[in-house]
C-alpha cells in the first residue's frame, strides 16, 4: 500500500529531524510529525551554547563529533567558533574547576588552564574576581532559534513528508506496524521512531512503556543590543552560567536555571521563575560588570527531557517491535546532530560509528560503554 | 536582593486607567486589601491621563475632570497605590499569584490571590516609506504629548491616518500654536457618515468632534478623505511628505493625483489594538473581533478569563473605550469580589450598567480602525516593517514564504518582533502579510507566545545589589 510509510518520526527538534534525514537518505519513506513548529521545542530556544567544558565525561566522543557536525552545518545556524572561559570565582569553585576539567581533558577535550591575568587581557569585559579559569579553543555557539529554519529546509529537500502543527492523540500496534491518530488524520507505518524530547514520556505511554522521564525546564535571557563585552563563550566552573554575545550585540545569559511547569501541564514551553531568573542575571552581571548598561528585553523557558542517570535514550524501545527511542541527550543541542544520525544507523541496520543507549537498562546503575 | 512583602493580599490590580482604578476603588471598598500598579506617576490610564506639574494652568477639559474624580477617590480608598512601577512577571504559586515588579527602589514581589490586568491598548501603525525618521510619532504618542505636557510633535505637521485620533490631533496641533499641514483620513466621508446614528448616542462626544473638523476647516487646513501617506522623505529627519487617494479598501489609487508637503513631522496611526503581553504570557485563552481591535483575551462579561484567579477589563480585554472602562471595571470588581467570596463555587454575578449603550461611541471609533487588506499597499518591499531588528517587508515575506507560517516560527527564522518592543508595532503587519501570502485569515495565524519581561527588565535596577556569597548555588550538573 502506498500509503503505508517505512516509518514515522514524531518529533521534529534536531533529534527527529537529524534522525529522518539520514533513514530518508537511507533509502526509507519518511513521514516527520510535530506538534508544533520545526526546530521550535527545547531544539529552538536553548542557548545555542556549544561548549565541550559543560559536556559530560562520558559524553565527550559524542561532543566531539557533535561540534564537527556543527562546523559543517556553518553560517546556516550561525555557528562561531569562539573559544571558551570557564571562571571560578571562590577556592571551592577553583577546584571544582580543576577535578571536572582535568576528566574532561583525558576524554579528550582540548582543554587547558590559564592564569587569572590571562583571562583579563583576552576578556577585559570580565570582573577581576577569576580565581581560576580553563580554557577551551573549539567552544563556540550556534542560534538556536535558526534550528527550525535550517531543517525545515533540509527536510524539504530531501522530500520527507513532513507534518507540522500535527499532533499525536494515539498509536496503535497493528500490521504491518503502526497506526498513529494524529489531529490531521490517520498516519501508517512500518517503524516508529519517538523523538519528541519533553514529551517523550507521554510518547512512550502510547506504546504501552512507562519511561522514568523528567522534565529540566532551562531559562534563558537575552538583552537588547549593545556594546561588545566579551567575545567567547562565558561558563561558570559550577555551570551555573552560560553567557555570550552575539554578532548583532545581544547577550545570552542561561546556565540551566530552572523555571516552571512540566511538558502537557498548560503552556507549551514551561515559563519563567522570577525568583531563579534573577539569580542567573546576578551572577552574569557579577561575572560581566558591563551588563549593568543593558536591560533584558525576553526570557523564556525550554524542556530538558532527561532520566535518572542523565544519560540518553537511544535504541530499540523495550518489548514493542519496531519501535525506537531517541532522547534526553544532556548536551542535546551539542550532540543531537550526531547522535540522530546514529540512531538512523541503527535503524537501517547499520552498525554504528560509538554504541547507542540502551532504553531498558537499569537507571540506577552506572552506565557502561 | 528583591524585597518580599510576605501578607498575601486579595486584589492586584494592573494598570491605573479608569477599568483598573475602578477594580480597586471597589474592591477596597468592599473591605478587600488591595494593590494597584502603574507604570504612570499617576492614575488615568491613557484618555484621562494626569497632566504635568508643569501645564497644571491648561484649561480643563471633560478627561481631565473625569481623571482628577478618579484620582480623588483611588487616593482617599483604602487601596495601596504603587506609581512609577513596572510589572515584569506574573507567575502561580501555592496560595495565587506572584507578581515581580520594579520601582525607584528595585525589585519587589507581591503575592495576591486575584490579579486583574487593565493594561489598555497599545497604538498600531502600519508601515508606510519612510515611517521610521525621527519626526515621525504615532497619533496616541503624540495625543500622551500634548494632553501630559502641552509639547507639540513639531512645527509643521502631517496628520494621517484612520480613527478619531486624527481630527483631536490636528485640532489640539492647531489649538496649542502649531501648523497642520493637512489632515489624511483613510476612511471617506461615508465611513465615517454611516456611523453618526452610534456616535449620536453621545452627542456631547459628536458635538465636540462636529466642533473639531469645523475649526480645521475654518483655518483652511485641508481635510483630504480617502487620503494616506506614500511616503515620507527627509536627510535624517522628516522633511516632506506625499500624500495620494486611496480606494474602499485602503490600497493606493491613482498615482498621478499625488501632492506633496514640507512638514516637520508626521503623527500617524491606525486605531488601537488590545495589549495582550501580560494575558499571552500568562497563557490566557485569547481571540480575534476585528470590532473589538483585534486578538484580545478571552473573558466572560464580568472579566473573568480562562484562567482562574485571573481577571481582565477595559480596552485589553477588547477596545470599548474610556466611557465603557468605569463600567467594565465596577463588573470586574463584582466577579472578583463574588469569586474570593466563595471559591469552591463561584456565584454568578450579573453585570451592571449598560455596556452596550455607553460603549456604542467607542465600538463605532473602533469599527472605523478595523485593518482593511489594500493597507498592506502602500508597504513597498523595501519598507522597514520590523523596525526593531531593521527587518523590510522584503526581508519578512522571504521569512514567510520559505516555511516560517506561524508567528513563532517567522519570529525566529527572521526575528521579526523579538528587538526590545516585543513586537508591538510589526506584529500585526508580520500576520496580515501571512495571512496574504499563505491564503488564510488573520484569526487563523495566531499570537506568538508571550514571555517575561512584560517591559525591558534594566539589569542595574534588578542584578546590581548583590552579595555574591548570597548566591543561591543549586548542585551542580553530574559528571
Amino acid at each position: 500500500m502506498s500509503d503505508i510509510y517505512d516509518i514515522a518520526v514524531v518529533g521534529g527538534g534536531i533529534m527527529g529531524s537529524g534522525a529522518a534525514l539520514r533513514l530518508a537518505e537511507g533509502g526509507m519513506r519518511v513521514v516527520l510529525l510535530e506538534q508544533g513548529d520545526i526546530g521550535q521545542g527545547a531544539s529552538g530556544v536553548n542557548a545555542g551554547t556549544l561548549s565541550l567544558q559543560i559536556k559530560r565525561v562520558k559524553l565527550m566522543p559524542y561532543a566531539l563529533r557533535g561540534h564537527q557536525e556543527w562546523k559543517r552545518m556553518g553560517a546556516e545556524v550561525d555557528y562561531r567558533e569562539t573559544g571558551g572561559y570557564t571562571l571560578a570565582f571562590t577556592d571551592r569553585e577553583a577546584d571544582l574547576l580543576h577535578e571536572r576539567m582535568t576528566m574532561k581533558q583525558e576524554a579528550g577535550a582540548p582543554i587547558s588552564f590559564i592564569s587569572p591575568n590571562e583571562v583579563a587581557v583576552r576578556e577585559p569585559g570580565l570582573c577581576r574576581k577569576v580565581v581560576a579559569a580553563s580554557r577551551c579553543p573549539s567552544d563556540g555557539f550556534a542560534n538556536s532559534s535558526l534550528t527550525g529554519r535550517y531543517y525545515r529546509h533540509r527536510l524539504k529537500a530531501a522530500n520527507i513528508d513532513v507534518r507540522e502543527h500535527c499532533s499525536v492523540a494515539e498509536i496503535h500496534r497493528d500490521e504491518p506496524g503502526f497506526t498513529l491518530q494524529t489531529s490531521t488524520g490517520p498516519v501508517h507505518a512500518r517503524r516508529l521512531l519517538l523523538a519528541c524530547g519533553g514529551w517523550l514520556k507521554q510518547a512512550a505511554g502510547m506504546i504501552g512503556l512507562d519511561l522514568p522521564v523528567r522534565a529540566r525546564v532551562n531559562t534563558v535571557s537575552v538583552t537588547e543590543r549593545g556594546p561588545r563585552l566579551v567575545s567567547s563563550v562565558i561558563g561558570h566552573a559550577t555551570g551555573l552560567l552560560t553567557l555570550k554575545q552575539k554578532g548583532n550585540g545581544t547577550v545570552l545569559i542561561g546556565g540551566g536555571w530552572q523555571g516552571l511547569g512540566q511538558p502537557g501541564e498548560g503552556g507549551n514551553r514551561g515559563r519563567v521563575d522570577a525568583e531563579s531568573v534573577l539569580p542567573n542575571l546576578r551572577l552574569a552581571r557579577y561575572a560581566v560588570p558591563g551588563l549593568k548598561e543593558l536591560r533584558i528585553v525576553r526570557s523564556w523557558t525550554g524542556f530538558e527531557a532527561n532520566v535518572p542517570d542523565f544519560y540518553p535514550l537511544a535504541g530499540a524501545a523495550p518489548g514493542v517491535e519496531g519501535a525506537f527511542l531517541l532522547g534526553c541527550v544532556r548536551g542535546g543541542y551539542t550532540i543531537g546532530p550526531f547522535i540522530s544520525k546514529l540512531m538512523g544507523d541503527f535503524i537501517l541496520g547499520r552498525e554504528t560509528e560509538l554504541p547507542l543507549f540502551d532504553p531498558a537498562r537499569d537507571f540506577t546503575k552506572e552506565i557502561q560503554l | 536582593m528583591a524585597e518580599q512583602q510576605t501578607a498575601i493580599i486579595d486584589v492586584l490590580v494592573v494598570g491605573a486607567g479608569p477599568a483598573g482604578a475602578t477594580v480597586a476603588i471597589e474592591a477596597a471598598s468592599a473591605g478587600r486589601s488591595v494593590i494597584i500598579i502603574d507604570e504612570q506617576k499617576a492614575a488615568g490610564g491613557q484618555v484621562w491621563r494626569a497632566k504635568s506639574p508643569a501645564i497644571l494652568s491648561a484649561p480643563p477639559t471633560p478627561e481631565s475632570r473625569a481623571g482628577d474624580d478618579l484620582r480623588q477617590r483611588l487616593s482617599t480608598s483604602e487601596a495601596v497605590c504603587l506609581f512609577d512601577h513596572r510589572v515584569w512577571q506574573i507567575q502561580p504559586v501555592d496560595d495565587g499569584w506572584m507578581v515581580a515588579l520594579t520601582g525607584s527602589k528595585g525589585p519587589k514581589t507581591i503575592t495576591a490571590q486575584t490579579v486583574v490586568l487593565a493594561t489598555g491598548a497599545q497604538e498600531r501603525i502600519f508601515p508606510v516609506p519612510g515611517w521610521t525618521l525621527p519626526g515621525v510619532i504615532g497619533l496616541a504618542a503624540a495625543t500622551a504629548l500634548m494632553k501630559g505636557q502641552m509639547i507639540l510633535p513639531g512645527q509643521r505637521v502631517a496628520v494621517a491616518g484612520v480613527g478619531p485620533l486624527l481630527p483631536f490631533v490636528a485640532h489640539e496641533i492647531h489649538r496649542q500654536g502649531g501648523e497642520v499641514a493637512f489632515v489624511a483620513d483613510l476612511n471617506g466621508f461615508a465611513d465615517w457618515s454611516k456611523r453618526i446614528p452610534q456616535m449620536l448616542r453621545r452627542p456631547d462626544l459628536a458635538l465636540r468632534g462636529a466642533g473639531w473638523l469645523a475649526r480645521l476647516r475654518a483655518a483652511g487646513i485641508p481635510l483630504l478623505y480617502r487620503h494616506g501617506i506614500r511616503n515620507i522623505t527627509g536627510d535624517g529627519k522628516v522633511e516632506r511628505v506625499e500624500v495620494g487617494p486611496v480606494d474602499d479598501q485602503w490600497k493606493p489609487a491613482d498615482t498621478k493625483a499625488t501632492r506633496s508637503f514640507d512638514v516637520d513631522a508626521v503623527c500617524l496611526g491606525h486605531g488601537l489594538a488590545p495589549a495582550t503581553e501580560a494575558t499571552r504570557m500568562l497563557n490566557c485563552r485569547h481571540h480575534h473581533d476585528p470590532a473589538l481591535g483585534g486578538w484580545h483575551v478571552t473573558t466572560d462579561d464580568l472579566g473573568r478569563t480562562s484562567i482562574a484567579g485571573i481577571y481582565a477589563c477595559g480596552d485589553g480585554a477588547g477596545i470599548l473605550g474610556a466611557a465603557a472602562a468605569p463600567v467594565r471595571g465596577r463588573n470586574t470588581a463584582l466577579a472578583v469580589l463574588a469569586d474570593l467570596t466563595d471559591k469552591a463555587r463561584p456565584p454568578h454575578s450579573s453585570a451592571t450598567g449598560n455596556l452596550r449603550s455607553v460603549s456604542a461611541f467607542g465600538r463605532a471609533m473602533t469599527s472605523l480602525a478595523i485593518p482593511r487588506d489594500g493597507i498592506l499597499d502602500q508597504i513597498t518591499p523595501e519598507t522597514i516593517v520590523c523596525r526593531c531588528e531593521g527587518l523590510t517587508r522584503a526581508d519578512v515575506e522571504a521569512g514567510i514564504t520559505s516555511g516560517g507560517i506561524s508567528p513563532n516560527a517567522l519570529k525566529s527564522d527572521t526575528r521579526c518582533g523579538m528587538g526590545p518592543c516585543g513586537g508591538r508595532f510589526c506584529q500585526e503587519t508580520a500576520a496580515m502579510l501571512t495571512a496574504r501570502l499563505t491564503g488564510r485569515r488573520v484569526e487563523d495565524i495566531g499570537l506568538p507566545t508571550g514571555r517575561p519581561p512584560l517591559r525591558p527588565l534594566a539589569i542595574e535596577v534588578v542584578a546590581s545589589d548583590f552579595d555574591y556569597d548570597e548566591l543561591p548555588i543549586p548542585a551542580p550538573a553530574p559528571l
